[in-house]
């Protein structure tokens, strides 16, 4: 089992490859048995509000991926953490130098 | 004593273009703070980030004098994570893209750039704990 | 000249430029005569919202004394009398719906779109 670390700093509303191969690969790669995070970013929180459309990204959270998102980029767009979608939590960038320095598997999108 | 960790980042944003070079930044400012060793390989618009040329300026718009805005500039923040590293015992060893250096006449960059290749930064990949390409989207 | 500044990328360079460049070209053009009205679309429908955060950032010791304060931005427009509209499906998709938005920003359903659209001598598509 390796451990990967998905970043994806865009919103699936504005680019349809986030949902239809970012998250896709990283329900996929935690179906296979890996221990997956996915890490929300800049643009890439939008959709970890709730109440915004994100049927896809509800899925990759009972898929088991663990999704993160950056709470500067919550703040910035005023995004509070008890907004927060179900399965969302908010996370400090800290958590991908972390998996970094720890030989994880980090790829940005 | 724990061996020390090298980071090695990929950039290709020019500066003043996209979010993603303000959270490259934010990643290594984090690992400046513990010490570790940072790499970066600026490939493209990224040689402009620490382009010694940058100036800033007062902005009427918000209001401000020159010295209000204290408008931000990337060659500063190059220069405040070379310092950042230094103190906790790290360093940072950035290398601009020679070619992307001079389709873009970008050669003046600040004290401590350097020029380099393809090969430095797989170099610097194959002697990193990690590695991060953030690239231009 | 009336001019519908159409703003849809957003957060690009924010923390460099401490603003969006859009919206500041706009405050600077207004200031210079211009006659314009702003339509936020897609993410950028988010800069109506109150309460954003974007202070904090340090690298090293370098500290930023002067953040980007875009729903304050989008305020100093509507006060020299801009009007400021953002499309209803984009904000009600991010989440918008019942979001405390900025005062005075009115919204426009995709469908008036067009009648919004020929009020305007020419359109500006950020």
């Amino acid at each position: 089992m390796a451990r990967y670390v998905l970043i994806e700093s865009r919103d699936p509303l504005e680019a349809s490859e986030v949902a239809g191969y970012y998250y896709d690969l990283a329900a996929g790669l935690a179906r296979d048995g890996n221990d997956v995070t996915l890490f929300l970013v800049q643009n890439g929180v939008m959709p970890a509000r709730f109440g915004a459309r994100a049927d896809k990204l509800a899925s990759i959270v009972k898929s088991g991926v663990k999704v993160l998102a950056d709470e500067f980029s919550l703040r910035e767009r005023a995004i509070p953490r008890d907004r927060l979608a179900t399965g969302v939590a908010a996370a400090p960038l800290d958590f991908v130098v972390d998996q970094m320095a720890a030989s994880s598997k980090v790829i940005w999108h | 004593m724990a061996e020390q960790k090298t980071l090695t980042f990929a950039l290709m944003d020019a500066p003043f273009e996209q979010s993603r070079t303000t959270t490259a930044f934010r990643l290594m400012h984090i690992a400046a703070k513990r010490g570790y060793k940072i790499n970066v390989f600026a490939y493209e618009g990224a040689v402009g980030l620490p382009f010694n040329l940058q100036k800033p300026h007062a902005n009427a718009v918000h209001g401000r004098s020159l010295e209000q805005e204290n408008h931000p500039l990337p060659k500063d923040w190059v220069a405040a994570l070379m310092r950042e590293t230094e103190r906790n015992g790290g360093k940072l060893d950035w290398v601009n893209c020679g070619l992307c250096v001079e389709e873009r006449g970008a050669a003046d960059a600040i004290a401590g750039v350097r020029r380099g290749s393809p090969g430095d930064f797989l170099k610097f990949a194959q002697e990193s704990t990690n590695t991060l390409v953030i690239a231009t989207k | 000249m009336k001019v519908l500044q159409v703003i849809e990328s957003a957060y690009r360079a924010t923390i460099e430029e401490q603003d969006d460049t859009v919206v500041w070209i706009t405050h600077a053009m207004k200031g210079a005569g211009g006659d314009f009205t702003v339509l936020l679309r897609g993410n950028a429908t988010n800069y109506a919202v109150l309460g954003q955060d974007a202070s904090g950032i340090v690298f090293g010791d370098w500290k930023q004394s002067e953040p980007p304060r875009i729903d304050k931005d989008i305020s100093a427009l509507i006060g020299k009398g801009v009007d400021v509209y953002l499309v209803e499906e984009d904000a009600v998709e991010r989440g918008l719906g019942n979001t405390q938005l900025v005062d005075g920003v009115k919204r426009v359903r995709r469908a008036g779109l067009p009648k919004l659209v020929a009020q305007h001598d020419q359109v500006w598509h950020w």
